[in-house]
């Protein structure tokens, strides 16, 4: 049950981007087209996951022990850009037209605030390990439903007549207002 | 006079969040009330500030390609320090911003500025450069907070501007309320320039 919770609060609820804004430059970015969405909610899903456990593992393990809390920020972040170094390296081998796709996006993970914000707010929140990576994991999975959905948005946008002024950024963000109004609905199923 | 341009660069032609639409989280999270945006534009200004002074004394001793990650220590390090000051001196505004103010670290602005401008620079274009983007930043998300705040709160720095019983748009400060005030003036100003050709 708790479990859960924590996912629909996680994926809905808070919606990482929507409600909470973590993560906007590839929210806005990489949202035009439905397929490089996926690709990029993908490499979130598995770079944040992997990022809790390890950071996790670190917080309890050599950061408490060792009473240096403070350096947090700075070995979170460094963890962090390690990780998307090793997925880039990964995906190009794997996955060559996915990673042309995802092009400078990969490596801005490590820019993605939204993934140092997640191991932060979980350590936070003092979840313990298994939950950690499941509260990374539901972060990333409404990250990628709210990239997906203004990409199905924005593809159907782009036929659209818009005054000159509106083109881009500001269409996009007044879009994402709707969808975050939309996600509004939701408040309240979760406490 | 040549030294000014670096300045005013960030303010206006290249106003990170207006023109580059860069370091976007905490212009959309932190602005609910204007005196969060003017603490969460101080911090960052100071951060852009010392990191790119420190850039540019250190450029010719930076290896190339740890590059990235030395900015990141020198970033995370004038984080560290701003988050611990502002915890200790300014506890209230610390909490309104929370999560926020660690995240400084990956504002694109500041990596960006080290990246492109400080390690090609010298010391004081650097410094000039920080104090513009960090003032442009600043002055972009104070704008954006007092319309949020005061169609969403009724008050502007906590001042009320109308009655008691006036009703608000709480939308405003509400998360649709910071995407639709931030789309808004970014179509304002490419408007205004196409209008004058700038």
């Amino acid at each position: 049950m708790e479990y859960i919770i924590l996912i629909i609060s996680a994926v809905l609820v808070n919606n990482v981007v929507l409600v909470q804004f973590l993560g906007i430059c590839p929210f806005l970015g990489v949202s035009g087209k439905i397929d490089t969405s996926a690709g990029m909610g993908m490499a979130v899903v598995f770079v944040m996951s992997l990022a809790n456990l390890v950071t996790y593992l670190i917080q309890n393990y050599i950061l408490i022990p060792l009473h240096i809390e403070y350096m947090q920020t700075i070995i979170f972040i460094f963890v962090i850009a390690f990780l998307v170094q090793v997925v880039e390296i990964i995906l190009k081998k794997a996955a060559p037209a996915l990673y042309q796709a995802l092009g400078i996006y990969l490596p801005l993970i490590t820019t993605n605030c939204a993934v140092l914000g997640t191991a932060i707010l979980a350590v936070q929140k003092d979840l313990n390990m298994i939950m950690s990576v499941v509260y990374a994991a539901s972060i990333a999975v409404g990250f990628t439903l709210a990239l997906i959905l203004l990409a199905g948005i924005r593809e159907q946008l782009t036929l659209a007549e818009t005054p000159r002024g509106m083109k881009g950024f500001p269409l996009s963000l007044i879009t994402a207002g709707l969808l975050s109004l939309a996600f509004m609905g939701f408040s309240g199923i979760v406490k | 006079m040549g030294n000014l341009k670096y300045f005013s660069n960030g303010i206006l032609k290249e106003n990170p969040i207006f023109v580059l639409v860069l370091g976007t989280c905490p212009a959309l999270a932190v602005t609910t009330a204007a005196i969060n945006g003017l603490g969460m534009g101080a911090a960052t200004t100071f951060v852009l500030v010392c990191s790119n002074l420190i850039v540019a004394l250190f450029k010719n001793y930076i290896p190339e390609k740890l590059r990235i990650a030395a900015f990141i220590v020198i970033i995370a390090t004038f984080v560290t320090i701003v988050d611990l000051v502002m915890k200790a001196y300014s506890p209230d505004l610390y909490k309104a911003l929370g999560i926020f103010i660690p995240l400084i670290v990956v504002n694109c602005i500041i990596l960006g500025r080290a990246e492109a401008f400080a390690q090609k620079n010298r010391v004081l274009p650097a410094l000039l450069d920080g104090l513009g983007m960090g003032l442009g930043f600043t002055i972009a998300i104070t704008l954006m907070a007092s319309i949020r705040e005061i169609l969403g709160n009724g008050t502007i720095f906590n001042l009320r501007l109308f009655g008691e019983n006036t009703t608000t748009m709480l939308l405003f400060i509400l998360p649709p309320g910071a995407f639709v005030t931030y789309g808004l003036l970014i179509a304002t100003m490419n408007q205004i320039k196409l209008k004058y050709n700038i």
